[in-house]
């Protein structure tokens, strides 16, 4: 029996294909805020002092913490806005219900400070489908690039969604 | 935080201290504000059971960030984080223990960084890994 497959040459099209780049705000609440719904006890992500005796130019962000995105500054009724990754649209996309598969972030020996306006360009690396629980499954695989205002890459988070 | 850890201290094999989590309701809020993750399942019981969910649900973001945590507090000042991941495969609710762990599974040396993998993970209490991940870590050297 063959079945049929969800993704389609024209969703295809967008494998490999950068999004929009975003302007994304690493501020120095934002940075305080993270660290206290995680529970971090290190002081050098909540106290400016403390963080420059330690050698950094103001506090750090914390693991998985890479700023909010300012993507819709002229939309103050999107309160889903804060996402670092806008990837590419894909074209006929017909599954609309999403969960987090996983998330890796790796970075490149480059302090990631309150204040700093990184960069952010995602592309959809992968497609693959799976048939499981919830029947056909989508399996998205973003990869969202951050640079620095030199243009250094100072960060990458790959994620994985599951769309059903 | 503890004492600095070095890369001659450890070994393959060695566990890292382990962090333990219990969320209540109120830091799921909190993540949802610090993250800009603001879908109901984690907040709302009402949506979330609407959703076939036992009640709300801790953010897979969040039990990453744990697992952040966990690698941060052992490195000290000198160690670095290159690369840590993590699946989602289990739900864990507030109230009950998210036992982070990681365990050293290769040291290596790469340009002068001393490299160490390890698995980490989530588990609750029974052990049930719902977060299982990798980390790429560096630390200092004695030398």
């Amino acid at each position: 029996m063959t079945e049929e497959s969800i993704i389609t040459d024209e969703m295809r099209t967008v494998i490999g294909k950068d999004g929009e780049p975003q302007t994304i705000e690493v501020d120095k609440t934002a940075i305080r805020w993270f660290a206290r719904a995680v529970g971090h006890t290190d002081l050098v992500f909540y106290d400016e002092e403390y963080a420059k005796s330690k050698g950094h130019r103001s506090i750090i962000a914390p693991p998985g913490f890479l700023g909010h995105a300012i993507h819709t500054p002229g939309n103050p009724t999107n309160i889903v806005g804060n996402s670092i990754k806008r990837p590419p649209a894909i074209p006929g996309l017909g599954l609309m219900r999403l969960l987090n598969g996983g998330t890796e972030f790796e970075y490149y020996g480059e302090d990631i400070c309150g204040g700093d306006v990184l960069k952010s360009v995602t592309k959809i690396a992968d497609l693959r489908e799976r048939t499981g629980a919830l029947g056909k499954m989508l399996i998205l695989t973003t990869e969202a690039n951050l640079y620095n205002k030199e243009g250094k890459l100072v960060a990458t988070e790959r994620g994985t969604g599951i769309m059903y | 935080m503890a004492d600095q850890v070095y890369f001659e201290d450890v070994n393959v094999g060695d566990e890292i201290p382990q962090l333990v989590k219990n969320c209540t309701t109120q830091q799921l809020v909190m993540w949802a504000a610090g993250s800009g993750d603001m879908y109901q399942i984690h907040y709302d019981k009402d949506f979330a059971a609407g959703n076939n969910l036992p009640g709300v649900i801790v953010h897979g973001a969040l039990k990453n960030a744990f697992l952040g945590q966990l690698l941060h507090d052992w490195l000290g000042e000198k160690g670095q984080i290159k690369k840590y991941s993590c699946q989602y495969r289990g739900m864990d609710v507030p109230g009950q223990d998210i036992i982070c762990r990681g365990v050293i599974t290769e040291k290596s040396q790469d340009g002068g960084k001393n490299v160490v993998q390890l698995d980490i993970w989530t588990e609750k209490e029974g052990g049930e890994k719902t977060s299982p991940g990798k980390a790429t870590v560096y630390l200092p050297s004695r030398g």
